[in-house]
């Protein structure tokens, strides 16, 4: 269990799934680089379990090759793919140990009954349940079934791991330290990860690359960074993390920024980018700032629900601008539900998607 | 996959090439077949072929040289797996046919030169030389990639199809044939079929006029009505009383559900005869105190109404149990927050909610009278209904096959019918109200004037099938009913006593049925489990092409009554090339193929419980699906493999429609064996032998209960101390 693991790299050549005539994937490709961990994430249904279940081999592609490792394996069945699972339910057998669970996949594969167990038992100990080996599933926490489904699906040193939202049988409160867990052991190990979620922040937090997923189709796909700072469509900006999507028409386009005019008023952004016409301003939440006096390019509107969440307020805007989300300290003198207040932004954090 | 088809064709070149081809008069290990065996007395296939004339039996060589070539010559997968399937399909299909085309004697559809030698049943020879091709076949079927390249789940489909095709359609294909033959059986024809089908013996209805008695086909489906009716009211009466009210004795309501199981169907209709017979206890004492006439009343519709009544009113309970439960106590809740009473809940919301159920619990009575055999054989008398009758035109006096063939296709049309209603319009509808999500929350209580009317419907019923029960207590305890009331322990004397003077000596006259019975069953109940089972595994886990089609035709062979099936298997085992008739064989397929459904429900039922990922786990960490099934699979499904064990061997102990055409002499049952001794007026034996028969299917269901039961004990004291 060193970092001699075999590191694959998977690859979907237009692959399509239809269940009769339901299309869960369009003509997908994508490229997973080998000891990265990849995540797929999008909103419920948008195919993204599919395309685990085809990596695995659970289904079979419609159209398209599939390549792990640089082999075609689109006909091979998932017996025979060197590709390991880690399930939603975790998927323990009730019926046995945790030990026999870890070695299973060994035992199957008819290794030694003695050196299945000791690979089962330093299995065991990467994930930190060094004798635990005795007891039945049932008799762990959530959290530590987790670690033996991880467990039991890496002793087999699979050139790709595949986990289908592994925390989301987990309390919030555990979810960070395992995915942390997770994170730590597919680096230590170097291994290929293949990680579905619809959850964006774990996504952000355990990802090499973020897919995101959207009618059976690639969104758009970057790291975390990328994905966050140069959102390609609103649906990206709204879904990786929060933003208030403004109407404004583009007025002029060069390599240094964009003009726009926003109610009226023309303001340059140096680090957007858009065509001519009508687009989305992205301004996240806590990009807004608030003011009681008007200042220059500032905009007039009314607080019309606040929250208090301890860190933070939570503003809901109406005015110029049309509804806005925002954020502020809870510094004290914070502006109240029913007063006025100007908003404004910095305009090179500023960016702007296709409308 | 080399490996596989190259086993496979080795089995069945062995049985080819060593085997007899042809049925032996006793198995191949009996000494006098043996010796015939080695001096070459009963040749192979291939010796039958070379040196017996018999030309056609190349048939298998076709499949067994084509594949081999193929496996030594062809390198590429996809076309090696072509050759194999084009091969041994083809040796198949031509075995086949040469099996069903040259026959010794008998009505021949077409007849070939040279075959004048004609040939027998097949045998042990022929028997693996299939398997082996059939196996070979569903091993190149999984090259091609169907089944998503499973050899253990395409062999697994074509070993279901197979024997499904061989002792279900064939048989039934049989009664289907028979009844196009010709009255003057010079051949067949369509000419009379459709006026036969319809004609008035069946279909008459003059009885509702009251101009004279109906068709048979008409008295059946009237009494399924009433039947029907009957016990879904009885049985709904039933489950509202179990599941809400507070009534003290739930423990004996819960007996009810467990009798039918271990109730000889015709066991009832003995009861009722010891009480209503002309001179049973009730009869008598009408008779004495108000010196009514002792007719014969019994014997007819009533009886057979009453009998049936009895019988299934707990089959329609245990399915509303369920159908009860399953409405939505939030439901009810939400129905009485909104200032409805408890009447208003039930007739609105509950009742619509369980009109499925209902329906289903309806047409599963009806099936189930109209498939009924022993209660009509007992207490019909004068009163036909379909079922007897063909039993009656199979063993009466002028034995009518064709007859037999055209009731058998009435019948056969009305169970399908009605099950096929069942499964479009109820079946999924009920199922999902019975496995929906655990709903906390309370049912509402029945309102006062339905509860009393629950109880005064159902109370009285269940006191009345107290009475019947202990009748059979004491009908065997006494010398003779309604005449004599002495005790006495004869009757079980006669029946089961054991000679100890010279040696063990089993000398009652029910012994042998009774070993035969126990024997039989013990070897059905594993095969029966096994195949239930593995059809279940086949329709929950996997997919593959036609599994629509596999299911439906399952489930259809669920739907053939049991003398349906008797008949068929008179008229297709009884000469080559599949004669199994007079042998534990046939009885023992009888009951694997009988009892399958327990076994698939079980099974669909269990394994719908387990979730599928487990089984995906394994196969992510490299188990083939046979792996997955035994190391996964059937630990977990532990439980649900005895109880189908013992719900098949139970089963086989009370069936009596279908056995009853297949017993013989040296194989006789104990279902047959007691409606014979009912047949010639032997009251008393018949009862004490169906005690027996109660009190050990009992101990078997106890035994059944207990296992589970430490099963689940030795599993929690794991827990506590851990
Ligand atoms: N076995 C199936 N049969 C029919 N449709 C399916 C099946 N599995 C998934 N789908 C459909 O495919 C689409 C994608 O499903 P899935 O990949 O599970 O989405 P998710 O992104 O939530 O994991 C959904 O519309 C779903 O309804
Ligand atoms: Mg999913």
């Amino acid at each position: 269990m060193t970092n001699t693991l075999p590191k694959g790299s998977v690859r979907f050549d237009r692959v399509a799934k239809r269940y009769g005539n339901v299309t869960a994937l369009k003509e997908l490709s994508l490229e997973i680089e080998p000891g990265t961990l990849v995540t797929l994430l999008g909103p419920s249904g948008c195919g993204k379990t599919t395309t685990l279940r085809l990596i695995a081999g659970l289904e079979s592609a419609s159209e398209g090759s599939i390549f792990i490792g640089g082999q075609d394996v689109t006909h091979l069945s998932a017996t025979y793919r060197k590709v390991s699972m880690v399930f939603q339910s975790y998927a323990l057998f009730p019926h046995m140990t945790v030990l026999e669970n870890v070695a299973y996949g060994l035992t199957v594969k008819r290794m030694r009954k003695a050196e299945a167990k000791q690979r089962a038992e330093m299995g065991l100990e990467l994930v930190g349940l060094k004798g635990f080996g005795n007891r039945l599933p049932s008799e762990l926490s959530g959290g530590q079934q987790q670690r033996v489904a991880v467990a039991r699906a890496i002793v087999l040193e699979p050139e790709v791991l595949l986990l289908d939202e592994p925390l989301s049988n987990l309390d919030a409160k555990l979810r960070r330290h395992v995915r942390e867990e997770i994170r730590q052991i597919q680096q230590r190990l170097g291994l290929t990860a293949v990680y579905v979620t619809h959850d964006q922040e774990e996504a952000m937090a355990v990802s090499d690359r973020i897919i995101v997923m959207r009618n059976a189709e690639i969104a758009q796909e970057g790291s975390p960074h990328d994905l966050y700072e140069r959102p390609a469509s609103a649906f990206i900006a709204d879904f990786i993390g929060d933003a208030n999507l403004v109407d404004v028409e583009v007025t002029a386009a060069s390599s240094s920024g964009a003009e726009i005019a926003l109610c009226g008023r023309k303001l340059t952004l140096p680090s957007a980018a858009a065509p001519t016409g009508p687009a989305k301003l992205v301004l996240r939440p806590h990009q807004i700032k608030l003011d009681r006096m008007p200042g220059q390019s500032t905009f007039p509107a009314e607080i019309t629900y606040a929250a208090y969440l301890g860190n933070q307020i939570q503003y809901t805007l109406q005015g110029e601008l049309g509804s806005l989300f925002a954020v502020a300290p809870p510094i004290a003198g914070a502006p109240q539900v029913g007063s006025s207040v100007f908003v404004s932004f910095e305009p090179t954090e500023a960016r702007l998607v296709s409308a | 996959m080399k490996k596989t088809t190259a086993l496979w064709l080795a089995l069945g070149l062995a049985g080819y090439v060593l085997l007899p081809w042809y049925e032996t008069d006793a198995g191949l290990l009996d000494p006098a077949v043996l010796a015939a065996y080695i001096r070459g007395e009963v040749p192979s296939g291939l010796a039958q072929m070379l040196f017996h004339g018999r030309w056609w039996l190349a048939a298998p060589l076709i499949g067994f040289a084509g594949s081999l070539a193929v496996l030594l010559v062809v390198k590429a997968q996809r076309q090696a797996a072509i050759g194999l399937v084009t091969f041994t399909a083809a040796g198949l299909a031509l075995s086949a046919m040469q099996g069903l085309l040259i026959i010794p004697s008998g009505a021949r559809l077409l007849s070939f030169p040279g075959t004048e030698v004609g040939q027998g049943s097949m045998g042990i020879g022929a028997l693996l030389t299939f398997c082996g091709l059939l196996f070979t076949l569903t091993t190149g079927i999984s090259g091609l990639g169907k089944g998503r390249g499973d050899a253990f789940v395409c062999g697994l489909i074509g070993a279901i199809v197979a024997s499904v095709g061989v002792f279900v359609f064939y048989p039934v294909l049989h009664v289907l044939l028979r009844a196009f033959e010709l009255r003057d059986k010079t051949g067949y024809g369509f000419g009379e079929f459709l006026p036969r089908l319809l004609s008035a013996d069946i279909w008459g209805a003059k009885c509702l006029v009251f101009a004279g008695p109906c068709g048979s086909g008409t008295n059946s489906l009237i009494l399924a009505l009433m039947t029907g009716l009957g016990t879904t009211v009885l049985g709904l009466a039933f489950a509202l009383i179990f599941t809400r009210t507070n009534f003290r004795a739930k423990g004996l309501l819960r007996v009810l559900t467990i009798i039918p199981i271990i109730t000889p169907p015709f066991v009832i209709g003995l009861a009722l005869i010891l009480l209503f017979g002309r001179s049973g206890t009730v009869t008598n004492l009408l008779a004495d105190v108000f010196e009514l006439e002792r007719t014969r009343w019994l014997y007819g519709f009533w009886g057979v109404y009453l009998a049936q009544v009895l019988s299934f009113t707990p089959i329609a309970f245990l399915v509303l149990i369920g159908v009860v439960e399953g409405v939505s106590p939030s439901m009810e809740e939400a129905s009485q927050t909104l200032d409805a009473d408890r009447w208003q809940t039930f007739r609105y919301v509950s009742l619509p909610l369980m009109r499925p159920g209902l329906a289903n619990a309806f047409l599963l009575g009806f099936i189930e009278s109209l498939a009924d055999f022993g209660n009509p054989l007992v207490l019909g008398g004068n009163f036909n209904v379909l079922s007897t009758e063909i039993y009656f035109a199979i063993v009466g006096a002028v034995a009518d096959p064709a007859r037999a063939a055209i009731l058998s296709i009435a019948l056969l049309f009305l169970t399908l019918g009605v099950f096929l209603i069942q499964r479009r319009w109820v079946g999924k509808k009920s199922y999902t109200t019975v496995t929906g999500k655990a709903d906390s929350g309370r049912h509402a209580a029945l309102n006062p004037g339905l509860r009393a009317a629950c109880y005064a419907l159902a109370l009285p019923w269940a006191a009345f099938t107290a009475v019947v029960y202990s009748m059979i207590a004491f009908g065997s305890l006494v010398k003779l009913w309604g005449y004599d009331h002495t005790f006495t322990l004869a009757h079980y004397a006669r029946a089961f006593a054991i000679d100890i003077g010279h040696g063990l000596r089993f000398t009652g006259s029910a012994w042998d049925s009774f070993f035969t019975t126990l024997g039989i069953a013990a070897i059905s109940a594993p095969l029966t489990a096994l195949i239930g089972l593995a059809t279940a595994y086949l329709l929950v886990r996997q997919r593959f092409f036609g599994k629509a089609a596999f299911e439906f035709s399952t489930m259809l062979s669920f739907a053939i009554p049991g003398t349906v099936i008797g008949v068929a298997y008179v008229m297709a085992f009884n000469f080559p090339p599949i004669e199994l008739t007079g042998t534990a064989i046939i009885l023992v397929i009888v009951f694997i193929f009988r009892n399958m459904p327990v076994g698939v429900r079980g099974g669909i039922a269990a394994m719908s419980q387990l979730d599928k990922s487990l089984d995906e786990a394994s196969t992510m960490l490299g188990a083939n699906s046979f792996t997955t099934a035994r190391r996964v699979l059937a630990p977990l499904l532990g439980p649900a493999i005895l109880a189908a064990v013992t719900y098949s061997f139970v089963r086989s102990i009370t069936s009596v429609s279908a056995v009853i055409f297949l017993v013989s002499a040296r194989h006789n049952m104990a279902t047959s064996f007691i409606v014979g001794r009912v047949e010639n007026g032997d009251f008393g034996v018949a009862i004490a032998y169906s005690a027996v028969l109660i009190l050990t299917m009992l101990a078997a269901i106890l035994t059944l209960q207990f296992t589970i039961g430490q099963r689940r004990l030795r599993r929690t004291n794991r827990l506590e101390a851990a």
